[in-house]
């Protein structure tokens, strides 16, 4: 992690430590709940879809600790510069990964959903192209936070826009499958709520590469351009 | 003269919120939220209906009911003249010397009365040691400072000496900075050093309890961190009871935090729920800087 000199007081690096690890953690489960969500999306196995609708309230468990440590920690400890930034930040991500969970829950009801009508494979490149493209930003941002990254955050926050181009590219040719072949509605709408919660996802992984950035800039690339961020980073060096 | 006069039904007159908060002496009924740490505390002080007066006039303690917890860091908190230093001082019985200062109620060290006509003055204050605001180091060297009150408790073997002089550098986080320097002037050393030194000197004692009056308030930050992080060790093996005026340290360094407002006990229970969740109004207006 972060090469920042230890604090005089053992007890506030220890406590700045465990809120990481259990951000960590929860970062860790919600990629496992995202791969096997779509996982089960894709090869109609319900009872890998049960277990990740069952597992979401983990994610929802960490998220109670850790903003009940960063309180403790923003109370007792009054962190400034860049302790600060770390707490903001953590309290932000758990946010961002707990949404990141119920969507892979979402996605793993619609599997559900999906494996009761017939089966069909409409959609499901589309869904498995952005399902990898998702995972993978997923797992850079996380790495890009565990390793105060601000190029690999960069490239998450860019990556997010081919996301979205996919994800309307995806929506106008089912759209387009539905007007023709009216007994699809219901598949292809199913279909399309797990299409949006993966773009969703992509979103809430955006807005952890932003943050990241923050914590280790102090630059908030919030509803920013990411372009021109990485124009005045290139200016200073 | 100390009046033991114990009764306190002249005295008692206790507000609807201050019975509800009046500590009960169960230190987890206090503690719910830390239910695995708190099976394991043992009580060291228990105060019980302590009333304490400067001459005839001034009421500077008001039924005061407490336990304070054992290897843990108890932080007395509240505006100037709210009566912390005058608490801290009762559990040494430094108030003995203050002339006109008459005392009601009991206080215990570990079961013991220390006020009973049995408990030796002397014993008490080598069992429950005490650091003040100003370091104040003898006018020794640095081993004599350390060696002295050994020495006065019969301790005369000099290889005996030195491993006990040594420990207690150690533990008080000195012993690296001093060991090739042990014969320098005590008051060659930094502010911080000297306080170190002074708590060092406590410790060769083998006290129970370390009482800290502002330990660290005349010190730098640095120094003041350093103090806290030291404090944070010792608990392992004392009891300690700190009074501060700065509300952060309390928050940093304590383990329970007591509240108090003109000579009465407002508010007791963990650092974490005092600094994020106080029962009272008049606790959160202190802590959040809305007081007066």
């Amino acid at each position: 992690m972060d090469s920042q000199g230890e604090h005089i007081s053992n007890q506030f690096d220890l406590e700045l430590d465990n809120l990481k690890t259990l951000l960590l953690e929860a970062g860790g489960l919600v990629e496992r709940q995202l791969a096997k969500a779509s996982y089960s999306l894709l090869e109609y196995d319900t009872s890998v879809a049960q277990k990740v609708v069952d597992c979401d309230d983990e994610i929802d468990s960490l998220e109670c600790k850790i903003d009940e440590s960063a309180h403790l920690i923003i109370a007792k400890r009054q962190p400034t510069a860049k302790d600060l930034r770390l707490v903001l930040t953590i309290i932000k991500t758990i946010r961002d990964l707990e949404r990141m969970g119920d969507e892979s829950s979402k996605i793993a009801k619609m599997a559900i959903r999906l494996s009761e009508e017939t089966e069909s494979r409409i959609g499901f490149a589309e869904f498995r192209r952005i399902s990898e493209r998702v995972q993978s930003m997923v797992k850079s941002c996380l790495d890009a936070f565990a390793r105060s990254d601000v190029a690999a955050a960069v490239e998450v926050a860019k990556e997010d826009s081919t996301v979205d181009m996919e994800y309307a590219s995806a929506m106008r040719a089912l759209i387009t499958y539905m007007i023709e072949d009216q007994r699809s509605i219901t598949r292809v709408l199913n279909l399309l709520w797990a299409l949006r919660a993966l773009e969703r996802i992509g979103d809430h992984a955006r807005n952890i590469a932003e943050q990241v950035i923050y914590l280790v800039n102090g630059t908030d690339v919030r509803h920013s351009n990411i372009e021109d961020f990485v124009v005045s980073v290139n200016k200073t060096d | 003269m100390i009046d033991h006069n114990t009764n306190l039904g002249e005295s008692a007159r206790i507000t609807d919120d201050a019975a509800r908060l009046v500590p009960s002496l169960d230190i987890s009924a206090v503690l719910s939220d830390k239910r695995e740490e708190t099976e394991n505390l043992r009580e060291c002080f228990t105060v019980e209906g302590l009333n304490l007066f400067y001459n005839p006039n001034i009421h500077a303690l008001k039924n005061i009911d407490l336990t304070i917890p054992d290897k843990c860091v108890t932080a007395f908190i509240g505006p100037s003249g709210c009566g912390k230093s005058s608490l801290l001082r009762c559990f040494n019985r430094m108030n003995d010397m203050v002339d006109g200062c008459r005392m009601e109620g009991k206080i215990s060290l570990k079961g013991q009365d220390i006020n009973a006509s049995t408990m030796d003055a002397i014993a008490l204050r080598t069992a429950v040691g005490m650091v003040f605001q100003k370091p104040n180091p003898f006018p020794k060297s640095i081993y004599e400072n350390v060696a002295f009150g050994l020495r006065l408790h019969g301790m005369k073997k000099k290889r005996q000496l030195d491993e006990v002089v040594e420990n207690a550098l150690i533990s008080a986080g000195l012993w690296e900075e001093t060991k090739d320097r042990l014969s320098d002037n005590a008051l060659k050393l930094s502010g911080g050093q000297q306080q170190r030194l002074v708590i060092a000197r406590s410790i060769a004692l083998q006290p129970e309890v370390l009482l800290l009056d502002e330990p660290a308030s005349v010190l730098d930050p640095i120094s003041t961190l350093r103090i806290e992080s030291l404090i944070h060790e010792l608990k392992r093996d004392y009891c300690i009871v700190i009074v501060t005026h700065n509300m952060q340290q309390a928050a940093r360094v304590s383990d329970f935090t007591a509240f108090m407002n003109m000579g009465e006990l407002i508010e007791f229970d963990s650092t974490d729920i005092i600094f994020t969740k106080p029962s009272l109004r008049e606790t959160e207006d202190y802590i959040t800087g809305r007081y007066g």
